[in-house]
């Protein structure tokens, strides 16, 4: 996870005369790009950038915050960023993320999509703590941003584990379908992306049971609705909606991005299991079956970014963070042709901006904690691993 | 010939009857609940007896030993005896010895009246005869150096005032073979050290040396560092620890950016838990020099946080090479350099655990 910015509430004690015109966050993206803050108090260290814009994010940026104006956040991120990430913003009052390499690169990436060729699948990997998430946080806004549609699955390893209902699938008999996790996940999808889907018309027909069906050219909205109200249907509804979007997307009508978090669910094993106590494999699940279609790079106009996470996987250890081992053999292969992107810890710099931006948020109380000697310690204690910085943070 | 062993507590022994044979048997008791009373009074001659016993017998051991008896010092007695006898108990004290029956047998005193009854010191009645006699002594010498005062004299403090203490009250118990109130002692302290405010001369001092103890053995020197080594012309230094079962090996650079690597992986990914991590940060933070030194350590044994234990005691050992001789102190006065004693408690028999009982039933 990229610098979990600690978010303080709007009754700041410190005045930062740099953020004086990039405070009304309700501007969106109409903010003036302006590269560089006038650095007031801390001419060393500048630790935040008004640049909220994605696509204008370069290499001077790095290792600054940007903040993500809150009508984004609810419309982008209904159900993406990580739980921690969450809390620091509801304390905080803003989410600020922090520009860093791997997504930079990522963002370049993406900004020379060519969108005839099949879609590029990026995998972001790297240890614990270290940034993936974020991220892939960093990329959906940025597609957000250009208009793309984003289709972001925040955490794959919630469809593996801990489902309560699994009823036997509609569609096809050998699989199972997750009424909860596909309906919650559609409603996040529309919050997303609702003007999209009065745009897209389905190629088909798709009958429900005896009196519902979806005629063909209906808005895909619909399709979202139906899966929504009847929560037996949702996980069919999932299933057609990537298959839509998936044919339509080389139309060039719109630019697809498939943004999933924790793909090495989809290879891993599963704790699920059938009423005569038996274990289902992933592919046995019709979301994961649907989703793992997705990944698959034989469709164009869009880009593919993944992330893997050790954090939620099951049976795999501690230490693992490559894909190989993540992936396993089958998820590797399947995963074949992609972009490696590693994120790691916080270089010096980036660990100054971090800890400015805590001290700034008035979050380290502790009154050694702005010392040198503090941050020494605490850059000790962490090893610049982002994760556990904000952790450590978190009780001083 | 006979040859005398004694284990600690005089027990009867069963072992080799040719060649080992307790001869006195005054301290084995029968009785079951009443430990073994000291206060048998043996005879000056039964201790005379002794001690010419001991003296043959070390030169029995010196021959068995093929070493010169006339030059066999006590330091050859127990480790011929250790060699003999080889022990596996855990208490030293449990042990074979053999040692001079004047530490072996409490010190007795002799009768202190004679025939008629009337007692030999004219101190007898007070109870205390050998304390008080003392204190008349010490008082008589002040007295003297009062009225004899001469010039002023400077060399107070110059002698080994300052390598010794005063002998404590149970050593001054033994001393004068006679119980000691705390008030006594403190009395007995404040002449002597009145006495040292006077001018003394060499007498004096010869005897107020009787009751002081050298503490020259100075708990500072205790840890030797072993010298830097130099390696492709990077300074180092490596250094053992141990920490209840865990044993580490660490090798500190003298220059460095705060890179710490255990067993090949890096130190956040091997110590996930930050108590060990703070346990591993705490040398380097005691000296300030945070980000200076690079380790690479290997460590196995014990669970995670004797393994971080023990890697601190090796870094802040390794460190003392590259630090001056007052931060070696002030490392030693702060615990870093002392090997921590505690291990696993045993478990005793009729109890579930080293402390738990098993669960108390009333019928």
């Amino acid at each position: 996870m990229t610098a979990k910015t600690m978010l303080t509430g709007v009754t700041r004690l410190s005045s930062r005369i740099q953020k004086l015109d990039p405070r009304c966050f309700l501007h969106g993206s109409a903010q003036a790009a302006q590269s560089n803050p006038v650095p007031a108090e801390h001419p060393r260290v500048i630790s935040r950038t008004s640049d909220s814009d994605p696509a204008k994010h370069g290499e001077q940026h790095e290792g600054k915050y940007y903040s993500i104006p809150i009508q984004d956040l609810k419309t982008v991120f209904p159900h993406g960023l990580p739980p921690r990430f969450r809390m620091q913003v509801k304390t905080f009052g803003e989410a600020c993320l922090m520009v860093r390499k791997p997504a930079l690169e990522l963002l370049g990436y993406l900004k020379n999509t060519k969108f005839s060729h099949p879609a590029v699948r990026y995998l972001l990997y790297g240890e614990k703590g270290t940034g993936k998430t974020l991220s892939l946080c960093h990329a959906v806004h940025f597609c957000a941003k250009h208009d793309w549609l984003v289709l972001h699955i925040p955490d794959a390893h919630l469809w593996v584990k801990n489902c309560r209902e699994l009823l036997q699938s509609t569609y096809n008999k050998q699989r199972f379908d997750q009424p909860l996790e596909a309906s919650t996940w559609l409603k996040n999808f529309k919050t997303t992306n609702k003007h999209f889907l009065s745009q897209i018309k389905v190629q088909e027909k798709y009958v429900w049971n005896r009196r519902e069906s979806t005629e063909k050219g209906s808005p895909l909205g619909e399709v979202v609705e139906q899966g929504i109200t009847r929560v037996r249907n949702a996980t069919d509804a999932v299933g057609i909606v990537l298959k839509e979007l998936r044919n339509q997307s080389s139309t060039g009508l719109f630019h697809l991005l498939v943004a999933v978090d924790g793909v090495n669910a989809l290879w891993g094993r599963s704790t699920l299991k059938r009423e005569d106590r038996t274990l289902i494999a992933p592919e046995e699940l019709a979301l994961v079956h649907s989703l793992r279609k997705m990944v698959k790079n034989d469709w164009h106009g869009g880009a593919i970014v993944l992330s893997l996470s050790q954090t939620g996987s099951l049976f795999k250890s501690r230490t693992a963070y490559l894909p190989h081992e993540l992936l396993g053999k089958e998820g590797f292969d399947a995963l074949d042709p992609f972009l490696p992107i590693l994120t790691s810890n916080y270089n010096p710099k980036e660990f100054e901006s971090s800890f400015q931006y805590y001290l700034e948020n008035n979050w380290l109380q502790h009154e050694k904690a702005a010392t040198e000697e503090g941050k020494k310690e605490l850059k000790f204690l962490s090893n610049c691993n982002p994760g556990q910085l904000e952790r450590l943070c978190a009780s001083l | 010939m006979v040859f005398k062993v004694l284990w600690g507590f005089h027990p009867r022994l069963a072992v080799g009857p040719s060649l080992l044979k307790l001869i006195h048997t005054t301290v084995v008791t029968k009785k079951k609940n009443v430990q073994a009373s000291r206060q048998e009074s043996y005879t000056e001659d039964f201790i005379k007896k002794q001690i010419e016993d001991f003296n043959i017998g070390k030169r029995h051991l010196a021959n068995m030993m093929g070493e010169d008896p006339e030059t066999f010092t006590e330091e050859d007695v127990d480790r011929a005896i250790a060699y003999l006898f080889p022990s596996g108990l855990f208490e030293k004290q449990a042990r074979p010895i053999m040692k001079h029956p004047e530490q072996i047998f409490p010190k007795q005193r002799a009768i202190q009246w004679g025939e008629d009854g009337r007692p030999f010191h004219f101190l007898f009645y007070t109870g205390k005869q050998s304390y008080y006699s003392l204190m008349h002594e010490v008082y008589g010498k002040i007295l003297q150096l009062e009225t004899h005062r001469g010039p002023l004299s400077e060399k107070t403090d110059s002698r080994d005032l300052i390598g010794s203490r005063w002998l404590i009250k149970e050593e001054l118990e033994e001393m004068l073979v006679e119980k000691l109130s705390d008030q006594d002692y403190v009395q007995f302290i404040r002449l002597l050290e009145k006495l040292l405010t006077l001018p003394y001369g060499p007498a004096e001092e010869e005897f107020v040396k009787r009751f002081r103890k050298s503490v020259t053995v100075q708990s500072k020197k205790q840890v030797i560092e072993p010298v830097q080594y130099d390696e492709q012309g990077l300074a180092f230094s490596t250094s053992e620890g141990r920490r209840k079962s865990a044993t580490a090996q660490a090798i500190v650079y003298q220059h460095g950016s705060g890179k710490i690597r255990v067993n090949g992986l890096d130190y956040l990914l091997y110590f996930p838990v930050t108590q060990d991590r703070e346990q591993l940060m705490f040398p380097f933070h005691f000296l300030d020099r945070l980000e200076k030194h690079d380790v690479t350590c290997t460590v196995s044994g014990g669970g995670r946080s004797a393994q971080a234990g023990a890697i601190r005691l090796a870094m802040a050992r390794a460190l003392c090479s590259f630090i001056t001789e007052d931060e070696v102190e002030w490392m030693r006065q702060a615990g870093l350099l002392t090997p921590d004693p505690r291990i696993r408690e045993r478990k005793k028999p009729g109890q579930e655990g080293a402390r738990r009982k098993f669960t108390w039933k009333k019928r």
